[in-house]
């Protein structure tokens, strides 16, 4: 594939972030003085270590016996024919131990904190998969691990609840502000910044100060370097879009990161669009919200006139953020992806197609990026196009939602 | 350098033998006339300037006090507008002359814009800022914008700073150096770690005045502090009186705890 990109809106510079963390004017440290040290810290620590081919090592070990690394690359038939346009394939990282692509970086900083000597972990969690992850990793690594977790959140996701105690994770629920996961966010720095000695924070999106967004996006970069080279060797081609659902965006860079400098191949994010954007009971910052400040980034955020932070809404907890990885907001204003939203009720319409057509089961998250992929083949309409979705997780911990939304009681 | 009243207000705390006494309070809390009748009890009760809090949804350097404070200014719809009308209003009507400083998260200021928000916060009376989540890195915009207007950008150092990020607040701060107490978030405690390592290492790049703050709560920090510093900063003590007291007897309660504060600032 050509690198040499003529595309004026593909001259996005390969070593993102720049030394001040920053993506175009995204990104940044907006952090409080007490973490500041510790940032540079982790910086330091995070460049040490990928320069370390015993890390590299064993982060390729683990990735392949531990967590089950490469998932396959699938091909929809059914959805395709149903769709009667494009074809379908999915990245299927719901098949990663865990049952979600969360399992790439939480390993990945795992290793990071052991290395750095920090026997206690925290870590915030929405719909329960990185906190599912994390508690994974530190059970693995012999690490203490607090999950902080939206008192919302732990009522609807309490099958993870569970999963994250069984493996010896402390939960502790946050009852502050919306009582989601930026809320969860808040509660682990607030952590962070007063056990900053002894613990090393595993953030689980490409959110936050930097250098997270950058070290979350290495470690799940897996996704699309994986993704891109089975395109290649079973298919003999690139696809012609990639399409991931959005919450703060850690499964969409992780496939998107590959991709980037493919001029031909079309990055598509899908945000939530809860019950309309019309609605304002949305999570689609990309799609809706303007340029802020929020947990340490630059990026676009929800708020209202006075700068407030807006409680974002979606059926799927993973997406429920009012805020989007600084690198996102960056491909979209340089016009390298595109952004759109879809409904909680389009959400499950996929989440169920998908259930009885191909007999997968997927995350509510995941559900947004495949209702819009069904959309956007129909639209394509030609059989010789290839859409490529990353299935970022299983659904087995939304069926409670799911049954209470299609009104079953279990 | 500026036209802030604040070097003036620690001279003369200094002249005067004691530590400076400064409140805060978020502002709209528990109303916003209720907040603005406490600010003015307090100026009654000595205090030597006022950090006024912009409240957030989103404050992550702040433990439960002052979370739920905020949580009330915003469900009574107080903004960064109201905090600088509430300023001119100290000013204009109640004449209030010592330093009033706000204080608050970065986001409303990036969307209020740096420049708009420096030349209203200055034409209301405002001597500085204080912005719990922009380091010197990242704070090129604001600071340019209030040394513009005459307003001292006042940043906050830790007890983890490092010798570089400690020169890196001394060049560019004014006003004071707001030094965090301990490696934590703000809230009422009942000891604090020794802060004369620290303050000496602050001391040693910066003449500016050092004010201390996060879990001062007894007249004994105030001496602890009062040791090593040149201002001392209540937040969470001062909401926990406030809370506590008995509606119409708020403002009372929040000049009587301050005097007894300034007391221990003068032994």
């Amino acid at each position: 594939m050509a690198l040499d990109v003529a595309d004026p809106g593909l001259s996005i510079p390969a070593n993102l972030p720049d030394e001040h963390g920053r993506f175009g004017q995204f990104g940044g440290k907006y952090a409080p003085e007490t973490l500041m040290p510790a940032l540079d810290e982790l910086e330091t620590a995070y460049h040490e270590a990928m320069l370390d081919p015993a890390f590299a090592a064993e982060l390729k070990v683990l990735s392949r016996y531990f967590v089950g690394r490469p998932t396959p690359l699938y091909h929809a038939k059914r959805l395709s024919e149903i769709a009667g346009g494009a074809q379908i394939w999915f990245k299927r990282e719901d098949l990663a131990h865990t049952g979600a692509h969360k399992i790439n970086n939480a390993l990945g900083q795992g290793l990071l904190a052991k290395r750095m000597g920090k026997p206690r972990v925290i870590a915030e969690t929405g719909a329960g998969q990185h906190g599912v992850a994390t508690a994974t990793v530190c059970a693995l690594l012999g690490l203490e691990c607090v999950v902080y977790m939206g008192e919302v959140d732990v009522a609807r996701q309490s099958p993870n609840v569970f999963r994250m105690k069984l493996l010896g994770a402390e939960v502790r629920p946050v009852t502050s502000g919306s009582r989601t996961l930026k809320d969860a966010l808040n509660e682990a720095v607030r952590d962070w910044v007063t056990n900053v000695d002894n613990t090393f924070y595993i953030i689980g999106t490409v959110a936050g100060m930097h250098p997270y967004p950058m070290i979350v996006r290495d470690f799940q970069s897996v996704i699309g370097r994986e993704a891109r080279a089975q395109c290649i060797e079973f298919l003999g081609r690139m696809p012609d879009y990639v399409v991931a659902c959005v919450g703060g965006g850690s499964n969409a860079m992780g496939i998107f990161h590959a991709f980037v400098h493919d001029p031909d191949v079309a990055l598509i994010g899908v945000e939530a669009g809860g019950h309309g954007l019309a609605s304002g009971m949305h999570s689609a910052s990309l799609v809706a919200g303007e340029v802020g400040v929020l947990h340490g980034s630059k990026s676009y955020v929800l708020q209202d006139a006075h700068g407030q932070i807006r409680e974002a809404h979606s059926i799927s907890a993973g997406l429920d953020y009012p805020g989007v990885g600084p690198e996102l907001a960056y491909l979209k204003d340089m016009g390298r992806a595109s952004f759109v939203a879809i409904t909680d009720d389009e959400a499950l319409e996929g989440f169920q197609l998908l259930c009885r057509k191909e007999g997968i089961i997927p995350a509510l998250e995941s559900s947004h990026a495949v209702q819009y992929a069904m959309a956007l083949a129909k639209e394509v309409g030609d059989p010789e196009k290839m859409i490529l979705v990353n299935l970022s997780g299983r659904g087995d911990k939304d069926l409670n939602t799911v049954s209470q939304a299609l009104g079953v009681s279990l | 350098m500026t036209g802030s009243r604040i070097p003036g207000a620690f001279a003369q705390a200094k002249a005067e033998g004691r530590t400076a006494i400064i409140p805060f309070l978020t502002a709209g809390f528990p109303t916003l006339a209720e907040s603005e009748e406490i600010f003015l009890a307090m100026v009654r009760g000595g205090v030597d300037a006022i950090e006024v809090g912009v409240p957030f949804s989103d404050p992550l350097a702040d433990g439960a006090t002052i979370q739920r404070s905020s949580e009330v200014a915003i469900a009574n719809g107080v903004s960064l507008d109201d905090c600088i009308s509430l300023v001119r209003r100290l000013r204009e009507t109640h004449g209030v002359t010592i330093p009033l400083i706000l204080m608050g998260y970065y986001n409303p200021i990036f969307h209020y814009g740096c420049e708009q928000f420096a030349h209203d916060a200055a034409a209301a009376g405002v001597d500085g800022v204080i912005v719990p989540d922009l380091p010197t890195e990242e704070s090129d915009d604001l600071l340019a914008a209030c040394r513009a207007h005459g307003i001292d950008f006042i940043f906050l150092l830790a007890p983890t700073s490092t010798d570089q990020r400690i020169s890196d607040v001394a060049e560019r701060a004014s006003g004071y150096i707001y030094c965090v107490s301990l490696t934590g978030v703000t809230g009422g405690r009942s000891s604090l770690p020794d802060l004369g390592p620290y303050l000496a290492r602050v001391r040693e790049k910066s003449t500016l005045p050092l004010a201390i703050g996060f879990g001062i709560s007894t007249p004994d920090h105030i001496r602890q502090v009062a040791a090593v510093g040149d201002g001392a900063i209540i937040g969470s003590a001062l909401i926990n009186v406030v809370e506590q007291a008995p509606e119409g007897g708020r403002a009372a309660a929040a000049e009587s705890f301050i005097r007894g504060l300034a007391d221990a600032a003068k032994s």
